[in-house]
């Protein structure tokens, strides 16, 4: 309960079998970077590693007594972050590697819905790491590789070797079409910059946007560009086929000054209602008569917001909303948004 | 006036106890410290201390650790290895009748019985916390959506108590006639044994780390809130249809600790800033006990003559209060 301990950052690491994650754990274990990291493991198996800061963990999921579905914890991750942070000089940061049938929301929830675990530490980013070539079939027979991409604020597209430019580029393409705003960094044998799955602050509303100038900007069209010929915005049309394979979809809103009487209400009502199907939303929300940036994020119905930074002069004043999620009604949610305008 | 003997050490104390009315620190660095003529300790568990309870006779400290490994220790610096469990996390402990010990890894109670022998009990979901009944050899656990009754003396079936949720921590009544969890959502429940009867006592702000039954099991102290909680549990149908007394209510920090005198209905409530009051359940008179500190209080104990209380923080700031002075 004291405060005077800087809370300690959580990386959580996604990804199926046989996507480079050891690989990338053993790296993130040997390599000099000057951090201690306490790792969470569903197995020690393959980490060829001696370390007494390498944990076992069992996957084991909590619901929450309060009435909503989608509010799941990680029972086993409130233990062992809990074990860990009594003894904090031991190490700079923790890393969570879950199984790649693991779903990734109950492992971001508890970080949030936690009291305790969310008094120490913070989650940092999600990374999912992706195998080029395996992952079009892993789109079709699973769910899970999908939600692992939507919930991704990274996402490591590895083993490029083994794939065509052609290929890749539509791999990238399904990636983009699950989650437009998550970072991709094309890597083979694991070999991304650590600087770049380490230490983002993803989570960090302000920081996340510092991070990302172009949030949020690289609308649909431009990945579009790669596998249709319409440059178009026909988004619906764009995406049928591709529901069909994940389930997973975003709908990216785009709107004005915001009247923050009928936007607050209406997000939160939204969060309430399509809290489930919701895996992720992010958004930049221009206030009516607020000189600052106001920024959101959720994972299902958790919802936080706080002010940025203000608007820079000749910086388009406009609001931006990005939703990920399964079954979601974009029509309803595009027009009660618009209808939440000033 | 009470006097305060502090012993500052460096890591969360996981529990503080006195053994032989020597008070005894075990700290989560694996260490266990004891006030006995001068500072002295003994490097118990390698990689870690995880649970610490004192023995029923009180005078042993038994710990388990990150080293798989359940020790008894004695006032005197010696260990004994009651079990090696390998590379598995010791979570858990509870001290029973004729010294038997329960102790937890994973899914699995385990039980040493009074001869020795271990029984293990293999569960669908993580065991989380572990109470010896107060009468009999019986243990109770903690787990995903209720609480299972084990006899490991017999090989009797198991009792199942449901109640959907995550209970964490669990303890049973002085008189055995109830057992109550903690739960991950702020409340606490319980089961009259008798007839399986359901008792929810919930509205707390934070999770429930400490309970402590008063004298002749009246009471059932609780953390969690701003104030120590307290329920009534004078009656056969316990606190159902009672307002529980809240004491010692603070307006910026939570209590942490609780734990009752021995022989008296006076409390101690150790809180989020490291302060420690003691309060009277009769008149909720307040007297402060130690000033706030860097941390948290994390456990208390009092001594046999419910004269002195150790104590310790998750700062590692430890020490004895004497209330006499």
């Amino acid at each position: 309960m004291s405060d005077a301990q800087a809370q300690i950052p959580v990386t959580v690491l996604t990804g199926y079998l046989g996507s480079g994650k050891t690989t990338l754990l053993n790296r993130i274990l040997s390599e000099d970077h000057g951090k201690r990291y306490a790792v969470i493991v569903n197995e020690f198996g393959e980490i060829g590693i001696d370390n007494d800061l390498i944990v076992e963990s069992d996957e084991e999921i909590y619901e929450m007594n309060n009435g909503c579905i989608c509010c799941t914890v990680r029972g086993d991750l409130i233990r062992t972050v809990e074990t860990l942070m009594r003894r904090p000089g031991r190490f700079d940061a923790i890393l969570v590697e879950t199984t790649g049938l693991a779903d990734p929301a109950p492992v971001a929830q508890t970080f949030f819905m936690d009291d305790d675990v969310r008094a120490k530490t913070r989650l940092d980013a999600v990374v999912a790491l992706v195998d080029a070539k395996h992952l079009p079939l892993r789109l079709k027979d699973s769910r899970e590789a999908a939600d692992q991409i939507a919930f991704a604020d990274v996402v490591v597209l590895n083993k490029t070797d083994l794939v065509s430019e052609d290929e890749l580029r539509q791999v990238e393409a399904s990636i983009r079409r699950i989650n437009p705003s998550a970072r991709i960094h094309r890597t083979e044998r694991s070999a991304v910059n650590l600087t770049d799955v380490l230490d983002r602050g993803a989570f960090d509303l302000k920081r996340a946007l510092d991070n990302d100038p172009h949030f949020l900007d690289n609308d649909h069209d431009h990945e579009h560009s790669h596998d249709h010929d319409d440059h178009d915005h026909h988004h619906d049309h764009a995406h049928s086929s591709h529901i069909e394979e994940s389930g997973v979809k975003s709908i990216a809103l785009r709107g004005g000054d915001m009247d923050p009487k009928k936007f607050f209400p209406w997000i939160e009502k939204t969060t309430q209602i399509d809290g489930a199907n919701i895996l992720r939303l992010k958004g930049i929300i221009a206030i009516k008569d607020d000189p600052e940036r106001y920024v959101v994020q959720g994972v299902h119905m958790i919802l936080e917001g706080d002010h940025q930074r203000a608007w820079k002069d000749g910086e388009k004043r406009e609001s931006r909303l990005v939703f990920i999620g399964r079954e979601l009604d974009e029509e309803r949610l595009r027009r009660t948004f618009e209808a939440c305008q000033a | 006036m009470p006097t305060v003997a502090p012993l500052d050490l460096t890591a969360h104390c996981i529990a503080a106890s006195f053994i032989s009315d020597i008070p005894h620190f075990a700290l989560a660095d694996g260490t266990v410290h004891r006030l006995d003529h001068g500072h002295k300790h003994l490097d118990a568990h390698e990689g870690g201390l995880l649970c610490a309870v004192a023995n029923e006779t009180r005078d042993r400290l038994l710990t388990g650790g990150e080293d798989g490994k359940v020790l008894s220790l004695g006032t005197n610096g010696t260990a004994q290895t009651l079990a090696e469990i390998g590379r598995k996390w010791v979570s858990a402990i509870a001290a029973g009748p004729r010294n038997a010990v329960a102790f937890a890894t994973g899914r699995t109670a385990h039980v040493r019985l009074p001869d020795g022998t271990v029984k293990s009990f293999d569960h669908p979901r993580t065991v989380e916390g572990l109470a010896f009944a107060p009468k009999g050899m019986r243990i109770a656990v903690a787990r995903y959506n209720g609480a299972t009754l084990h006899f490991p003396a017999t090989a009797g079936k198991p009792a199942e108590l449901e109640w959907a949720g995550a209970h964490i921590g669990i303890t049973f009544s002085p008189d055995g006639n109830f057992l109550v969890t903690a739960m991950q959502e702020n409340a606490l429940h319980g089961w009259k044994l008798a007839d399986g009867k359901h008792m929810r006592m919930a509205g707390y702000p934070a999770k429930v780390k400490s309970l402590s039954w008063g004298p002749k099991g009246k009471w059932l102290a609780s953390s969690g809130a701003p104030a120590a909680i307290v329920w009534p549990f004078q009656t056969k149908d316990g606190p159902m249809g009672k307002a529980p007394l809240e004491l010692g209510t603070r307006g910026d920090t939570m209590a942490t600790t609780v734990a009752f005198h021995p022989t008296e209905e006076i409390l101690a409530i150790g809180y989020g800033d490291g302060m420690v009051m003691a309060v009277r359940v009769a008149d909720a008179k307040e007297v402060l006990l130690r000033r706030p500190g860097k941390g948290a209080i994390t456990s208390m104990d009092w001594d046999r003559e419910g004269r002195r209380i150790a104590f310790g923080s998750e700062a590692g700031e430890c020490g004895v209060i004497d209330i006499a002075g």
